[in-house]
């Protein structure tokens, strides 16, 4: 059993009248992939940002790293990467000086930066547009990019939001490939998407409708539970019910 | 320290590799350095004056040649019909009519006094008062001239009369463009420094950077940091390249006082209006708020600066928002430094209260600005 | 038709739900009208002086007590030393010192001539000189006065008549000014940015796509805006007769109808801007600097036209607003009618065909 990383209790969000969280609880493994499903609007991305410290809780416990989310949000943002749905590198900046920049903000030190930036392009095969201006590469390129700068200072966890949105599917294979390297590096790993080909791809998911948490399991697990074949037919019987969405 | 060393070095490459914002941000200050003081000048000249002599008598004559000789006024058209001299002021042709009745040399010299008539085109009263000012003047003197023919040295003598002279200290010239010259600087790093930081940082909000520095352990006040010292470097050289490669040897302006004096106040009145950018940002969502945001308030604060318009005829209520306006200040300093030469036992006040206005817009900034991350 | 009024208000709501621009929309000319009618004007009144008194007599004190009495100079304090006249200057505050020279009263008496001097701060030169003469003025009425018993012989008295505006009011001048300005800012900035932002956006495209005349589309961008400045047009024209009694002497159906030739011609420009533009701030850019500013320099309320080099006296005539601020100031202020501005007009006119031909022409090209 591997110690736990993230824990939450009863977390909940309000936003005025509206609850876009509502009391879920869960525990995340190091070094698991843990999935974060739902419909648009169901709540996903607002529990995310409440573990990453950009949203303060309105009721319930939780922590991250070992940090309170309440009271150490300073804290956790140094032990996680985050990656978020609207593409977040500076696209007049070059390939290098992003991965530079990052790395220096999270205290990296110069030597390590330079010997571990060189390896990283090697890695993504980026070593013709390392000096290019990150707006002229084709959008999947962009996203594998954005993730390595995630995890570039090795993080204990890091949060993926929706990271493959709008990327085709081979891209979108390449880009999980990076995830399982992370991952087998021990780095946690939180992802939400849409995408149920992906889902089947994580250790765990959580299914999330209306702001609550429906069902937490392996994806094996979830089809034998609902009698489904396909995790789009556990998305379907599960979501069809939801009041919220698009 | 080492976070802000790599903040700063990612601002810097991203302003200089813009290169047509980095031209604008320093040619069209500069530009309108060159052309806003020539055609900001009030100075009143150039009056153009109707005359309708229907006297035509020597005295009369002499009278409009006196006018001309003036140098203040052109006159634009002279005869005899009322009519059609108002038809020039109802043209915008001319700004006064004077009008020298039937008689008039007559009945100078026998009844011992004349009547004059005047109508100003009032639509701007500033040109219409200092106008109507000259043109009394010159009657007055020209009027002198003639008692003194007519009576001779005898009676006046017995008169008793005071002479005035009057002498113009630190711009001996009336030069309007020295007077100008120093308060459109002003306004221009004013611009120049809300526009860019409020800008700058509405941009990184509109394309989600800013939530991706809000999940790594930069610290606010490093961040703000890394924002606000690119563009005090920028403000500080826009001004001098504004001061000393356009205003001195296009318009001649000498800075009189202590350039140490004016660069400390320069640096703490970029901090402040810095801070406003900042603040304009923490209550925008995207680019054109930002934007709309800052015109309204730089148009008020550039109207009740004193820039344009003399602070001594505001009413009070309006003299009191001048005190709260730190363009204000810095056009004072700016003016009493520059053609007065006065040092910085004189502007005490306006240091202290330009602190407080860095020290006021920058900390409501960051107070706002944790509240909405 | 049906579709166009589907269109509009779509786009009524686009600009009525940022309540933030229309808080500036409305507020901007309402703030504009407020300062400059009650706090911007170019009278001195309290200007500080002091006072250099060398012959402490019964004239200079009477002469003292005639400035302290004026409406336009406060005395501030007083020095007895020529060489601490520049130390009073240097605050700032200082405006005129008047120098009384000793003996005065004993020379105005006995020599029949005595002698003031003013100094003034000539930092900023009209203020300068209109005080100097204000100075002057007072100093003359002391010795007015003192002849009170005698006439003075030979004397040209002056009746003067200030048309259009008796009480030398600054408003006279700004209002037309302000209207062209707003008018202007509200069009050309607005409708530009508004129509940039749906090509940015990539909503435009669909917009192109839809079974709609693209024509129309664009012309459902414009209407919220003409409406926005009739309203601002109203407000205006109400404040400046409520509040800053300034009636409206010509006909009101004239000044309406101009009004609205210049929004055309505005928003022509701003759909000429949209055309040739890709992103946001640079329309900003083009319309600040290309009319906002030309507005403020060259309609001749902010600054003189007839003072700049004559290089910048031409480039005044193609700015729209120029044209426009001697209509309105014609219709408003000197009650005239249209054959006093119907030249005026006709260049209003030529240029907003122009700029609709233009823009029109740019917009089929880039549809093909």
């Amino acid at each position: 059993m591997q110690p736990i990383v993230i824990s939450t209790e009863k977390l909940t969000k309000q936003f005025g009248d509206f609850t876009a969280v509502s009391q879920i609880t869960f525990d995340v493994q190091a070094g698991e992939i843990f999935g974060f499903l739902g419909a648009n609007g169901a709540g996903k991305t607002t529990a995310m940002k409440m573990l990453c410290g950009l949203l303060i809780p309105t009721s319930g416990k939780a922590t991250v790293a070992g940090f309170n989310v309440f009271t150490q949000t300073e804290q956790i943002k140094r032990n996680i990467g985050y990656m978020s749905q609207k593409f977040s590198l500076y696209e007049d900046l070059t390939v290098l000086e992003n991965i530079r920049f990052y790395g220096g903000i999270y205290g990296m030190r110069t030597r390590d930066i330079n010997s571990k930036s060189l390896d990283l392009i090697k890695r993504l095969n980026m070593h013709e547009v390392k000096d290019k201006l990150v707006e002229s590469l084709p959008l999947g390129w962009k996203q594998k990019l954005a993730f390595s700068v995630a995890v570039f200072h090795e993080p204990k966890i890091v949060f993926l939001d929706e990271p493959t949105g709008g990327v085709d599917p081979v891209t979108r294979r390449q880009f999980w490939d990076l995830i399982y390297e992370a991952a087998n590096r021990g780095i946690t790993i939180f992802v939400t998407t849409h995408y149920m080909d992906e889902a089947e791809y994580c250790n765990r998911i959580s299914m999330m409708v209306d702001g609550e948490i429906m069902a937490l399991d392996s994806p094996s697990n979830l089809k034998k539970q609902f009698n489904s074949k396909t995790m789009d037919d556990v998305f379907y019987k599960l979501a069809r019910n939801a009041k919220r969405g698009d | 320290m080492r976070t802000l060393r790599f903040l700063l070095k990612k601002e810097f490459l991203q302003i200089f590799r813009n290169k047509t914002v980095l031209k604008l941000i320093i040619a069209l200050p500069l530009m309108q350095l060159l052309i806003l003081p020539l055609a900001a000048d009030f100075e009143i000249k150039n009056i153009n004056i109707a005359i309708v002599d229907n006297d035509l008598s020597p005295m009369s004559q002499q009278l409009t040649s006196t006018i001309a000789a003036s140098g203040y006024f052109k006159i634009i058209d002279s005869g005899n019909s009322y009519k059609i001299a108002f038809q020039q002021i109802e043209n915008d042709k001319a700004d006064l009519i004077l009008q020298i009745p039937q008689n008039f040399e007559r009945e100078m010299v026998r009844e011992q006094s004349g009547n004059l008539f005047i109508a100003v085109n009032a639509i701007n009263g500033a040109k219409a008062n200092v106008g109507s000012v000259y043109l009394n003047r010159i009657i007055m003197e020209f009027n002198a001239n003639i008692r003194t023919k007519l009576v001779g040295n005898t009676q006046n003598a017995t008169l008793q009369s005071m002479e005035i002279t009057s002498q113009f200290r630190f711009n001996k010239y009336l030069n309007y463009r020295l007077f100008m010259v120093p308060g459109i600087l002003v306004m221009l790093v004013t611009l120049v420094g809300t526009y860019m930081c409020a800008l700058n940082l509405v941009r990184e909000k509109e394309i989600g950077t800013i939530e991706q520095i809000n999940v790594t352990p930069i610290r606010k006040h490093h961040f703000i940091l890394g924002k606000l010292i690119p563009f005090w470097i920028i403000g500080v050289f826009v001004f001098s390249v504004g001061l000393f490669i356009v205003a001195y040897p296009v318009y001649g302006v000498i800075v009189r006082g202590s350039i140490a004096v004016l660069y400390s106040y320069l640096s703490i009145y970029l901090v402040a209006v810095l801070g406003i950018g900042l603040l304009i940002s923490t209550y925008s969502t995207n680019q054109q708020q930002a934007m709309s945001l800052a015109f309204f308030f730089l148009m008020i604060f550039f109207l009740m600066s004193g820039l344009f318009t003399p602070i001594d005829g505001m009413p009070d209520w309006a003299k009191w928002i001048t005190r709260f306006n730190p363009v204000t200040y810095f056009i004072d300093v700016m003016r009493m430094v520059v053609m007065k030469g006065s040092g910085f036992v004189d502007l005490k006040v306006h240091f202290l209260v330009t602190i407080g206005f860095a020290l006021f817009f920058n900390t409501w900034a960051i107070w706002n600005y944790r509240k909405t991350s | 038709m049906r579709q166009l009024i589907i269109f509009v208000k779509k786009e009524f709501l686009h600009v009525f739900r940022d309540w933030k621009a229309m808080l500036l929309l409305i507020g901007m000319p309402v703030a504009q009208i407020l300062l400059f009618g009650f706090a911007l004007t170019n009278e001195i009144s309290n200007a500080e002086i002091v006072i250099c008194d060398l012959s402490k007599d019964e004239a200079t004190q009477r002469i003292i007590e005639k400035f302290d009495a004026s409406k336009t100079f406060i005395v501030r304090n007083s020095i007895t030393n020529i060489n601490q006249v520049d130390e009073a200057f240097k605050d700032g505050k200082t405006k005129l010192v008047i120098v009384f020279p000793p003996n005065f009263n004993y020379d105005l008496q006995h020599q029949k001539r005595a002698q003031i001097q003013i100094v003034a701060d000539a930092s900023d030169p009209n203020t300068a000189t209109t005080l100097t003469n204000f100075a002057s003025q007072i100093i003359m009425s002391y010795q007015k006065e003192l002849l009170n018993n005698q006439s003075i012989p030979f004397e040209i008295t002056t009746d003067m008549q200030m048309v259009y505006n008796p009480d030398l009011k600054g408003s006279t001048n700004f209002v037309p000014g302000v209207m062209a300005l707003v008018l202007l800012l509200v069009c050309v900035l607005m409708t530009s940015v508004s129509i940039v932002k749906e090509k940015e956006l990539g909503t435009m495209e669909i917009l192109l796509v839809s079974p709609m005349n693209p024509l129309l589309v664009i012309l459902s961008k414009a209407i919220p805006y003409l409406v926005l400045s009739i309203v601002n047009l109203i407000i205006i024209l109400l404040l400046s007769v409520f509040m800053l009694d300034l009636p409206i002497k010509g006909s009101l159906i004239l000044l309406f109808a101009e009004s609205i030739l210049l929004i055309i011609t505005a928003l022509s420009i701003g759909l000429m801007i949209s055309n040739i533009t890709a992103s946001q701030q640079t329309a900003m850019l083009i319309a600040l600097a290309g009319m906002m500013l030309p507005t403020l320099l060259f309609s001749g309320f902010m600054f003189p036209i007839e003072n700049m080099p004559v290089a910048l006296q031409v480039i005044s005539n193609i700015v729209p607003s120029k044209w426009y601020y001697i209509i309105v100031k014609n219709i408003m202020i000197k009650g005239l009618g249209f054959t006093a501005i119907w030249k005026e007009t006709l260049i209003l006119l030529g240029m907003t065909l122009f700029f609709l031909t233009v823009s029109l022409k740019k917009f089929k090209t880039r549809l093909s």
